[in-house]
């Protein structure tokens, strides 16, 4: 086990409440759910390893696949679908060659989508890594995916 | 160990005078997230390089989101013995410019003003809350937001905070539910349930161990009033929930916030931490013998889990589902104890009645409707942002007057509230008030208090699907007909918008959406068809015409359009031409460019690059009206 999954579990007493809280912390560290990580979530809550992967699948933060270099969140919120969200996540889709939920095999770039992000009144925007872009054009789009490789 | 209140407010009162009333310029720099985004980052490390190298000895602070998003970044800078000057749409240069001409210099570019605020007038630079879109507001809830330091306890102090709570600790639990009950406020989350009410079920299921839940979750999308008031000002979050724990009887409160709002976690850990040091929160508050603490549960994403009991099962570790009601978590909750929920926004209602009494709470709302309520004004909208007003205030004023109506010339169509379990109200109906009663009767809801706007560009079709699109992914999957029903109706609009409706189709949805309605075991399912219906109810027009005519009015649903570049209005500027990724546009420079209609894959990138001022790219719905030449017809 490696020694920093090893430090958030020993961090948490082994209760069942605390799985989230573990999950989130390990996708922190690794960037998405590692299966081997899982398991050890599992011995160290005491319950199956079944109940650890519902959880996790369950909610829409956790994914179970490597992050790209650059991570990119386009919001599909009301505000950013009312003011074009659908365009941007098409012209981000064909520019990257993949589809939303997808990381490119260079592991470059991965693609999501986000139910809001709560900058509606800067809409339509996306999240690249932890950066909200705002106001986003098909022009800035472009510029945005220069700038980042 | 509990520090003497009177003193601490005392102190924090003069550093606040002397903040204000001192001989230093003071300068307001929003750092919310939506600042943020729009790069007040940079504007505050320019600024603050700004002071030192002109030797300014400015106070710099940072504050949360004003509400004029639109604005963004927004600056406020107060000179001694003048009135304060709020900025907008300021960025690195502009701040130079201010840092030189008003700063350094007497002129304080009355340009860049959108108004002043405190004692006192500048030429050229009209009064704040005089302005259209601020003065149909009242800042009650949000008085804080965008002037206060969130970070600083003496700030909240300062400002009468947590005057609530040495009241309700001295009135005791009977007499704070009372006055809520005075106040008639209604849960802010969406319900509008008498906020009382709830309180009272629990402190009358005896005495054992209970929870308080602040819901911080706010999910629906388009909706960010409470991510604003949690980041721009968190003690009063803490108050209010450290007021309604002692009303209850709980020990233990838990917010549960969504983890897609780093920044308003970030204020709260904060918050909780100060609080504690001054012995606002933990053992023996303000040495009583109440003894309440704050823990935080960081949602995981999951649209449901807005839904209490479903927020529960995530607390203790579970998926996010519902449990069918009775018992409800007020009887029997988190760990099967006594648990009450509140939303971020009563919660801070709370505390503001607590300070101030129920008649001055009451003084301002509808007969059943009382107080204020955040709104976040967003879509299609001129000055988008954070509104404040009475409950009460009718839609049109807070569109066309606070939200400067639609931009760019085009037509309103409708607006929506309530987020996904909301519906859409048409021009029509703009007198309607923003109240509980009033804005079901329309066949909406209140909701959180997410209003968005759409002009004629908006399919009410398309936008149904999308709700629904979103209500069937988010469905937790528990009962069938939520889970499936939702399914079925998103297939049936995506049919009609990619031209594969039936007659037929549009009593289908209404039949289905009833049974939905009824069938659903919680609000999530219950909520969920209210799009379809009221876009049904009020533009059927436009389902009929994507069903029979094969007509997009909107011009939007991609099947039912072509683009066309009129030849008298292209300038031949190439920008449509380098940006189709479809290569269909053909044309040189200063040269009329022409769509070839079999390689347009209706991507609208042309239509959108095209300037506006230059407008030559055309939608045509249904494809058939395409003008000539007719040769490119497919």
């Amino acid at each position: 086990m490696p020694a920093i999954l090893t430090t958030i579990l020993s961090a948490h007493e082994g209760k069942r409440e605390t799985i989230i809280p573990i999950l989130q912390q390990v996708q922190e560290e690794f960037g998405y759910l590692p299966e081997d990580a899982m398991l050890q979530i599992a011995r160290h809550t005491h319950v199956p390893a079944s109940r650890v992967y519902g959880v996790a699948t369950f909610y829409a933060q956790f994914r179970f696949t490597p992050l790209g270099k650059t991570h990119v969140m386009v919001c599909r919120g009301t505000a950013c679908h009312v003011n074009g969200a659908r365009t941007i996540l098409e012209q981000t889709e064909e520019h990257l060659g993949i589809k939303e939920g997808e990381t490119t095999p260079d592991l470059g770039y991965s693609l999501e989508t986000v139910a809001c992000i709560g900058a509606c009144s800067l809409a339509p925007c996306a999240m690249i890594n932890s950066e909200v872009e705002a106001k986003l054009t098909i022009q800035k789009l472009k510029a945005i995916f220069e700038r980042e490789g | 160990m509990a520090l003497d209140f009177a003193a601490v407010r005392h102190q924090a009162r003069q550093q606040w005078n002397t903040l204000h009333n001192g001989q230093r310029p003071l300068i307001l720099v929003g750092t919310a997230t939506c600042g943020r985004s729009a790069g007040s980052l940079e504007v505050l490390k320019v600024l603050k390089a700004a002071n030192q190298e002109h030797d300014l000895e400015c106070n710099i602070i940072e504050v949360g989101c004003i509400g004029l998003c639109h604005a963004e970044p927004v600056v406020c800078i107060t000179k001694p013995s003048q009135p304060g000057i709020c900025y907008g749409n300021i960025d690195s240069n502009k701040i130079r410019r201010l840092v030189k001409s008003y700063l350094a210099g007497d002129d304080p570019l009355p340009k860049l003003g959108l108004g002043t605020f405190g004692k006192g007038s500048i030429e050229g630079i009209p009064q704040l809350w005089q302005t259209p879109v601020l003065k149909p507001q009242l800042r009650r809830v949000l008085r804080n937001c965008g002037f206060i330091d969130p970070t600083n306890i003496g700030h909240y102090l300062a400002n009468n905070g947590y005057a609530g709570l040495v009241e309700a600790l001295k009135i005791g639990p009977e007499r704070i539910i009372e006055t809520v009950q005075q106040a008639g406020l209604r849960g802010r989350g969406g319900a509008g349930f008498p906020t009382w009410r709830k309180w009272q079920f629990c402190r009358d299921a005896g005495s054992g161990e209970k929870y308080l839940i602040c819901n911080a979750d706010e999910g629906d999308p388009g909706a960010f009033m409470n991510r604003a008031l949690l980041e721009g000002d968190p003690h009063s979050i803490l108050e209010g929930m450290l007021i309604a724990g002692y009303a209850l009887g709980a020990q233990t409160g838990y917010i549960y916030c969504r983890a897609e709002y780093p920044l308003a976690l970030e204020r709260l850990r904060e918050a909780i931490q100060r609080a504690e040091e001054h012995g606002l929160l933990g053992d023996t508050v303000l040495g009583s013998d109440f003894s309440f603490r704050i823990k935080i549960k960081e949602g995981a994403g999951a649209f449901v889990c807005g839904e209490e009991t479903a927020l529960i099962a995530s607390i203790e570790g579970e998926r996010g589902m519902p449990n069918s009601r009775p018992p409800f978590p007020a009887i029997s909750g988190l760990w099967s104890d006594p648990t009450i929920i509140n939303n971020v926004e009563s919660l801070a209602c709370v505390a503001l009645i607590l300070q101030n009494g129920a008649e001055w709470f009451t003084e301002h709302g509808s007969e059943k409707s009382k107080g204020t309520k955040t709104i976040a004004l967003v879509g299609k909208i001129k000055y988008s942002g954070l509104v404040e007003l009475p409950l009460g205030t009718a839609l049109r004023e807070l569109i066309f007057d606070i939200g400067g109506g639609v931009p760019d010339g085009k037509e309103f169509k409708a607006v929506q509230t309530g987020g996904p379990s909301g519906g859409c109200i048409p021009a029509g109906l703009l007198d309607t008030p923003v109240d509980y009663e009033s804005l079901i009767a329309a066949g909406t809801i209140m909701g959180s208090g997410g209003v968005v706007v759409m002009d004629e560009d908006t399919c009410m079709v398309d936008f149904a699907r999308f709700f629904l699109d979103f209500a069937e992914k988010e469905s937790c999957g528990k009962c069938a007909p939520c889970s499936l029903g939702t399914r079925q109706m998103r297939g049936i609009l995506e049919d009609i918008t990619q031209g594969r409706g039936k007659p037929g189709d549009i009593e289908l949805l209404e039949e289905m959406a009833e049974g939905v309605k009824t069938g659903s075991l919680c609000g999530l399912g219950q909520t969920a068809p209210n799009p379809v219906l009221t876009t049904i109810r009020y533009f059927r027009e436009e389902y009929e015409a994507h069903i029979y005519e094969q007509r997009c009015p909107a011009g939007t649903c991609k099947d039912f359009v072509s683009y066309f570049i009129s030849p008298d209005l292209c300038v031949g500027c190439l920008l449509c031409l380098k940006n189709c990724s479809s290569e269909a546009i053909t044309g040189a420079l200063k040269q009329v460019h022409i769509i070839d209609q079999d390689l347009c894959t209706r991507c609208d990138v042309c239509y959108q690059v095209c300037p506006s001022k230059i407008d030559a790219v055309r939608r045509y719905s249904p494809q058939t009206s395409l003008p000539l030449p007719e040769a490119t017809v497919a």
